[in-house]
């Protein structure tokens, strides 16, 4: 029950298949990498997981704590507990981050429930110091204007005061320059438990020196070909994707 | 009077309509014994039943303007309409007075819990005539005059026969001559040298009656140094015929006054809101529009401040929300007089689905003026591809002594950033509602509080049923 089982899950955009018989299990309270070079599907996992409307989903299930979130609305599956750190997060013109986490904090009340504002900044500042932003940011616009550094942080702010059971992180540290990496990964680390499973979605090792995974799973053409520990990725980085999924599945575990 | 409840309440607040009798009743159709009744029944003086004939004369001989403005005009049928409906010609002062389903109309809409919260004075419009008209003795001990325009004429001729027709003539515009012909109910305000009315006065507009046009006439005049906050708002029930709503509002604002007149204008998708508002701001003036247009069905206004005195300023803050089947056709219109005057034009409109926006506005300078500003903003929001928005700008700046800034902006809340709040946990209903918040939010900082609070809260009911 407690896990983020996607079984066999085929997904295609425009027609064509890009996610051909997935599966991975992500139990609660491990970190997964999974890596792969360009085009392989990783980030429309992340995408058809999250309920996007452009990924038509033909077949497969994900089981999030054992309920199965493919064909529920992108909303729907936030609230039951996924959350995905976008590798481009939009703009929200005039729309303060404070005010943006609080709307979706508002939208997770059960009937009857209030918003308490005190406790709200009282957390929201505890987080933000935690991150290194600077308090000033509440009353910014989301994400407008922001670096990318800036961006990714306040990805792993809403991650942090949403507390999702799952986290999707799709490429977050793109356009990181090694400072940023640093105060992200400290944060993730921060929130690493027993209540919350994360995928983080990369290409390089680099993140994962910071943020070291129970699991790495390389990812080629649409399905998983290795798995293995932390030691696949230091393989990776050295020999390079090809000869590593040239290899036969499960050789290096 | 015998009353059946015929409640019908949709999701819009003011759905709902009572049935209710008339006492008096001009009949269908406009003619020389429209208003020759009219006139009677309020026992109006010669002069005011001559400026309502020779209005009408103008009304008839100016054509309908679709050289320039929507051809949906012709979709209004004069002889249709009934032009003056009313239950008496004399507002209550209490509303135990008001009649039965008058009253139970104004509480649904709440107006009497918000003259207790928050406001100095009420006049409440039924159809042709105020129902209820109050306001706090201590404003009335400072001479300060709050009553319909009936009222107005007959007992303070001396004050506001002066300026009635003097800011926006009968034949500015085809309804303004339309109005000007049938005016019946509105405001007449007087503010004495040096009041300030620290709390807001309000109207509210009801129309109940189907086939019907509503046409009042506010005058509002702010003697040296006054202040006068007014707020109007309005609604009606979502017949099948169409219903006409014209308005003739003028403000005078004397030397160092200041009005501010805010609208929240919510008529049901049936209303043609044709309105004409135009402020005169004297030497050091300042005369302030907030309009806000989220109802009807094509709305035509562009309010506009004319500043004649030196160091006037003029304010024109917009917000416009047009859903399917909506045309919100909005603007501003300043005129520079004097030297050293400023204005200041902020327009947002949001299309939604086939909704429509138009925004026109006029800035006009002549050469010979020194130090004029003017500032225009207009942004547009679409929300989704079939939504279309429209911006004609005039701007006459003659003279090199004068500044003036334009900036425009068309934006569209895009699938991907919807998808980003989805993925947060916020329905699409609340997540476009929140991009639109965002959208208006400078300017509705803008806004007094409980303004901003009830703007708002419409604001989310529109979004409510946006969402296809």
């Amino acid at each position: 029950m407690n896990t983020l089982e996607i079984k066999n899950l085929n997904v295609t955009i425009d027609g064509q298949r890009i996610l051909k018989d997935f599966s991975l299990t992500l139990p609660k309270g491990e970190v997964h990498a999974l890596m792969g070079p360009n085009g392989t599907g990783k980030s429309t996992l992340a995408k058809a997981l999250s309920g996007h409307e452009d990924y038509e989903i033909e077949s497969g299930e994900a089981l999030l704590d054992g309920e199965d979130i493919i064909g529920m609305e992108p909303d729907e599956i936030a609230r039951a507990g996924l959350f995905m750190a976008f590798q481009y997060p939009s703009e929200i013109p005039g729309v303060t981050i404070a005010n943006f986490i609080r709307a979706a904090l508002t939208a997770r009340l059960n009937e009857g429930e209030t918003f308490r504002a005190p406790d709200f900044y009282k957390e929201l500042y505890a987080r933000m110091d935690e991150l290194k932003i600077d308090r000033k940011f509440t009353s910014r616009f989301v994400n407008e204007g922001f670096s990318g550094g800036e961006k990714k942080r306040c990805e792993i702010l809403q991650m942090a005061m949403l507390k999702p059971r799952y986290a999707i992180m799709d490429e977050t540290d793109s356009g990181l320059d090694i400072d940023a990496l640093k105060i992200v990964a400290e944060g993730v680390n921060k929130m690493r438990g027993p209540d919350l499973g994360i995928l983080i979605i990369t290409h390089y090792q680099r993140l994962l020196n910071y943020i070291v995974p129970d699991k790495v799973h390389v990812m080629a053409d649409g399905a998983i070909v290795r798995s293995g520990g932390p030691e696949l990725a230091l393989e990776l980085e050295e020999k390079g994707y090809e000869s590593v999924t040239a290899e036969p599945a499960g050789a290096s575990s | 009077m015998a009353t059946t409840p015929d409640i019908n309440i949709e999701r819009d607040q003011g759905n709902f309509h009572y049935d209710t009798t008339y006492e008096y009743d001009a009949g269908v159709g406009l003619n020389d014994q429209t208003i020759d009744y009219i006139s009677k029944v309020k026992e109006e003086d010669e002069w005011v039943h001559d400026f309502r004939r020779k209005a009408l004369k103008i009304f008839r001989d100016k054509p309908t303007p679709t050289h320039w403005a929507s051809k949906d005009l012709e979709n209004i049928h004069y002889d249709k309409i009934r032009y003056y409906l009313s239950k008496g010609q004399r507002p209550s002062r209490t509303w135990d007075e008001v009649p039965e389903e008058v009253k139970n109309t104004f509480e649904r809409l709440g107006i009497p819990e918000k003259e207790r919260a928050y406001l100095a004075g009420v006049e409440a419009q039924f159809d042709s005539e105020a129902s209820y008209s109050n306001m706090k003795e201590e404003l009335a001990k400072q001479g300060v005059i709050f009553v319909g325009s009936t009222e107005g004429l007959m007992k303070y001729p001396e004050i506001f026969r002066k300026w009635f027709g003097k800011v926006i003539p009968i034949g500015d515009n085809k309804f303004s001559a339309l109005n000007s012909a049938v005016f019946s109910g509105g405001s007449f305000i007087y503010v004495p040298p040096g009041v300030k009315v620290k709390q807001p006065l309000q109207a509210y507009f009801r129309i109940n009656a189907e086939n019907f046009g509503q046409f009042e006439r506010t005058l509002i005049i702010a003697d040296e140094g006054a202040e006068v906050t007014y707020m109007e708002g309005c609604t009606a029930p979502k017949f099948e015929t169409t219903t006409l709503h014209s308005a003739v509002v003028e403000l005078v604002a004397l030397k160092g006054a200041k009005i501010q007149y805010i609208t929240v204008q919510n008529w049901s998708a049936n209303v043609f809101n044709l309105v004409t508002k135009r402020g005169l701001a004297m030497e050091d003036a300042e005369v302030k529009w907030i309009d806000c247009n989220i109802g009807s069905r094509l709305t035509m206004k562009y309010p506009g401040v004319v500043m004649r005195g030196e160091g006037a300023r003029g304010e024109v803050l917009s917000i416009a929300l047009a859903h399917d089947g909506q045309h919100q056709d909005t603007g501003a219109k300043m005129v520079h007089a004097a030297d050293k005057t400023a204005s200041n034009i902020i327009s947002k409109s949001i299309s939604i689905g086939q909704g429509r926006s138009t925004y026109r506005g006029i800035v006009a300078m002549p050469k010979h003026l020194k130090g004029c500003k003017n500032n225009t903003e207009c942004d547009a929001l679409l929300i989704n591809t079939n939504s279309r928005t429209d911006t004609y700008p005039a701007i006459t700046v003659r003279g090199e002594q004068n500044t003036v800034q334009h900036e425009a902006s068309v934006s569209k809340v895009s699938a991907e950033q919807i998808f980003y709040m989805m993925q947060r946990g916020l329905s699409e209903e609340q997540a476009m509602s929140l991009s639109v918040n965002g959208f208006v939010n400078d300017l509705i900082r803008e806004f007094p509080m409980e303004y901003s609070v009830e703007l708002k809260r419409l604001i989310d009911l529109e979004m409510e049923g946006s969402v296809g």
